[in-house]
């Protein structure tokens, strides 16, 4: 598989000066420092215990509550992230530093998860729930993200992709309804696509400036236009949501099926359209020709694969990608449009994407870890922790950079990125 | 050779191309001040098309666009505004222009204007007992010297780890939003008897003098406008006539020639961004030490945004710079009249203040769309 393949001999050709490996002294340090945080501020007494609920009484199949020593959890937790950390300080990271910083930020969440829990009771099957919903569109801008880098295109407007799917799922989902929603958003999506497409593909502009623009410009469109239709109409911005179907028989699998098989469309639309890529990426000839023409699209052209109709079909289901995944901030959750509501969740979506090293399966496990990030701020508020919420909200973004700077260069994008084709 | 460098190669080609001179002199001329006019242009037409699509009437549209010229050039008042709006707009935009020519995009400019900004708020209100003299260059140093810091960790992330500053000082972004949101809730911070996150007010002997108050007291033009003409100077100079804008410019325009002529390229790169970061805390500074007077939440209402249009219409020159920022100054003075004389929404002009920038950054788009105004032998060769 081309994703994984080793990384060529890091730039020490180019820059002999540089003898420090920075970025896994960086990730390192930052795991030893994590591994302090957790043993000296997240301390309870011995004898707390932290409680997660699994099962609702009612349910078919009840299990009990799971409980956790915290004390105990935690120096645990503490012991395991120093060691990561001292590992990666001093022996560099190679090709497990993706696997060693995701296990260390899983560590993390969990010990303090269990410190913020301690003689307290929190629903477990709540938590993960809430973190498969938060973690939808992130999965789907990273799927979005993927789709663009495999052909070499670099799309910094997925952020405005959302938002213009938000926008369009709530107002036509408010006049037709929300199927009706969910298409206009895709097609609203898309057609943003399209726009990148013929601004870098065949106006060869650089393609981190077009994406900015089309976050710039979306941002002006849709605020323009909500300020001026939609405080006047209200009718216009407020759609019925989706709302959650169990699917019979494996919604009764305790912890696993309310998690999984009690959602709403946007999750299982964003499941299946990650197993759907996967397949089409690595296990169709179409797939390993979009991916030829990321990474050698002269050789691909020379092999008959048109580069420039591949690269547009493949922005534009990005962008439609992209609009479903918007919709779920309108259609999946409150049915209404506010103004810059996707809060930077496009550029995490790039972050997990570069965390899944431009695979499907590992953007989405990238996005379920953003994804409890994201919802431990709204599930802490009602434990009452002495955390200032803001800096809880903070944890998607700071993670988004720990992120960005540990695998950079690290995991290697395809060969042709950002380079517009020309053809001889 | 990584990635990473791929990647920031093609920003810099790009960045190269829209800055580099075209050979042959009338395509030069024409290169320079046609496209960005007829990217203004356009612009307003779009932005015509777009009111009318959202059911806006035609009068309603000629009245807006009198009311945008009344608000921006109409009057003294009207002058005033636009210069007042044009000031934190040029300094934040020389920031991101600077860092465009040693091939780093800064998009953090707004962030770094929130922590610049709020610092400058605490140091403004927390010293007490300075005459004026001491003080308001103490505040405004210190939001320069906090927006340096806030950006340089984007550029000693990108010059350690390869992590693209794009993404980097978004987050970096959305963080401030939040620790603004924080620290104007504490009680150092917050006004007393507020329950609200709002800053106590900007002291007097802080304050940036208001240059046309002898005239109207209601005139906001304020000092500052000094400071963005000596900024403008000063980043001219830095950029063309000293070793380190030298160092910044090839390391922009040829990162491997940089590498062979000793320039250490990750000190580069961590100067540019501090240097951009400094610049973006000053207008912050100066936004709430000349206009508004305390920092509230969203204080920076999106200008390190717009300035980073200013910097891509202005091509990165400090000059260029400084023309760019009147006009958006301008815009932006001119779209609160339209507001409020024809009802149309502000929001209107940062769409058109993005399709300028779509269209100055394809100038082949400009072109195809309007061929009249390019119609020289240069032109059938990129029409190809």
């Amino acid at each position: 598989m081309s994703s994984s393949r080793p990384t060529p001999p890091s730039s020490s050709a180019i820059t002999p000066v540089r003898s420090i490996d920075w970025r896994a002294s960086i990730t390192g340090g930052l795991l030893i420092f994590l591994a302090l945080v957790v043993a000296l501020f997240l301390d309870t007494s011995w004898d707390a215990v932290s409680t997660f609920r699994i099962s609702r009484p009612r349910d078919v199949w009840a299990v009990g509550n799971l409980t956790v020593p915290s004390q105990w959890f935690n120096t645990i937790a503490a012991i395991a992230l120093a060691f990561l950390g001292t590992r990666l300080f001093l022996r560099g990271g190679g090709r497990w530093t993706a696997l060693a910083m995701g296990t260390g930020l899983v560590i993390l969440a969990m010990a303090f998860l269990v410190w913020a829990t301690a003689d307290k009771a929190i629903s477990l099957t709540g938590m993960l729930h809430a973190t498969l919903v938060r973690a939808v569109p992130i999965a789907l801008a990273a799927l979005a993200g993927i789709l663009c880098e495999r052909v070499a295109v670099i799309n910094i407007g997925i952020e405005g992709m959302l938002l213009a799917g938000a926008f369009a799922g709530a107002m036509f989902g408010s006049l037709m309804g929300g199927w009706a929603g969910i298409i206009c958003a895709m097609l609203t999506g898309g057609m943003f696509g399209l726009l990148l497409a013929i601004l870098v593909i065949s106006y060869r502009v650089d393609q981190i400036i077009a994406g900015v623009v089309i976050n710039l410009f979306v941002l002006g469109l849709t605020s323009y236009v909500s300020s001026q239709l939609f405080t006047e109409y209200r009718w216009l911005n407020n759609a019925s949501p989706f709302r959650a179907f169990k699917i019979p028989v494996l919604s009764d699998i305790p912890l696993i099926g309310p998690v999984l098989f009690n959602q709403n469309l946007f999750v299982y639309g964003a499941l299946m359209l990650v197993c759907l890529s996967t397949y089409y990426l690595f296990y169709t000839r179409m797939g390993l020709r979009a991916r030829a023409v990321g990474e050698h699209p002269r050789a691909a052209d020379t092999l008959g694969i048109d580069v420039i109709k591949t690269r547009y079909a493949h922005v534009i289901v990005a962008g439609m990608i992209a609009g479903f995944g918007g919709a779920w901030f309108t259609l999946g959750s409150v049915g209404r449009f506010d103004d810059n509501m996707t809060f930077g969740r496009g550029f995490i979506g790039l972050a997990a994407m570069i965390f899944g090293r431009w695979h499907p399966l590992g953007a989405l496990a990238a996005a379920l870890i953003f994804g409890f990030a994201d919802s431990l701020q709204q599930k802490l508020s009602i434990l009452n922790t002495p955390i200032p919420s803001e800096f809880l909200s903070m944890a998607p973004y700071i993670a988004t950079i720990v992120v960005v700077a540990g695998l950079v260069g690290q995991a290697r994008p395809p060969a042709a990125i950002g380079k517009p084709y020309v053809k001889e | 050779m990584s990635q990473t460098e791929h990647k920031s190669d093609t920003t810099r080609d790009a960045v190269r191309a829209l800055m580099a001179p075209p050979i042959d002199r009338d395509g030069a001329w024409r290169e320079l001040f046609m496209v960005p006019l007829a990217a203004v242009m356009l612009a307003l037409l779009f932005g015509a098309l777009i009111m009318m699509a959202t059911s806006v009437s035609p009068a309603t549209i000629l009245q807006s666009f009198i009311a945008m010229a009344r608000g921006s050039v109409g009057s003294l008042h009207a002058i005033s505004e636009t210069l007042t709006a044009t000031i934190p707009l040029v300094l934040a935009g020389l920031g991101i222009g600077l860092a465009f020519r040693a091939g780093l995009f800064n998009i953090g400019a707004e962030g770094q204007m929130v922590v610049g900004g709020l610092a400058a708020a605490v140091a403004s209100f927390s010293l007490t007992g300075l005459p004026s003299i001491i003080h308001l260059p103490l505040v405004l140093m210190v939001g320069l010297a906090v927006g340096a810091l806030y950006a340089a960790i984007a550029g000693f992330l990108r010059a350690t780890t390869g992590a693209h500053e794009v993404i980097s000082t978004i987050m970096l972004n959305l963080i401030s939003f939040r620790l603004l949101d924080y620290f104007l809730r504490q009680p150092f911070i917050q006004k007393e008897g507020r329950s609200d996150p709002i800053s106590k007010a900007v002291l007097e002997s802080a304050e940036l003098p208001r240059l046309l108050s002898f005239f109207d007291g209601n005139l906001r033009l304020h000092a500052g406008l000094f400071i963005m003409l000596a900024a403008v100077l000063l980043v001219y100079w830095l950029l063309y006539r000293s070793k380190l804008g030298f160092a910044f410019r090839i390391s922009g325009e040829n990162p491997q020639a940089a590498r062979y002529a000793g320039i250490r390229s990750g000190l580069t790169i961590i100067l540019a961004m501090a240097i951009a970061g400094a610049l973006a805390g000053l207008a912050g500074a100066t936004q709430i030490t000349g206009v508004l007077g305390r920092a509230s939440p969203g204080f920076s209402a999106g200008i390190g945004f717009d300035a980073i249009a200013v910097a891509l219409l202005g091509r990165s020159h400090p000059v260029g710079i400084l023309l760019a920022g009147l006009l958006f100054g301008a815009l932006e003075a001119g779209g609160r009249q339209m507001q409020v004389d024809a009802g149309v929404s502000i929001d209107l002009i940062s769409i058109i203040q993005a399709l300028i920038i779509i269209f100055v950054a394809a100038p082949l788009l400009v072109k195809r769309i309007l061929p009249p105004l390019f119609r020289t032998k240069s032109v059938n060769e990129d029409a190809s």
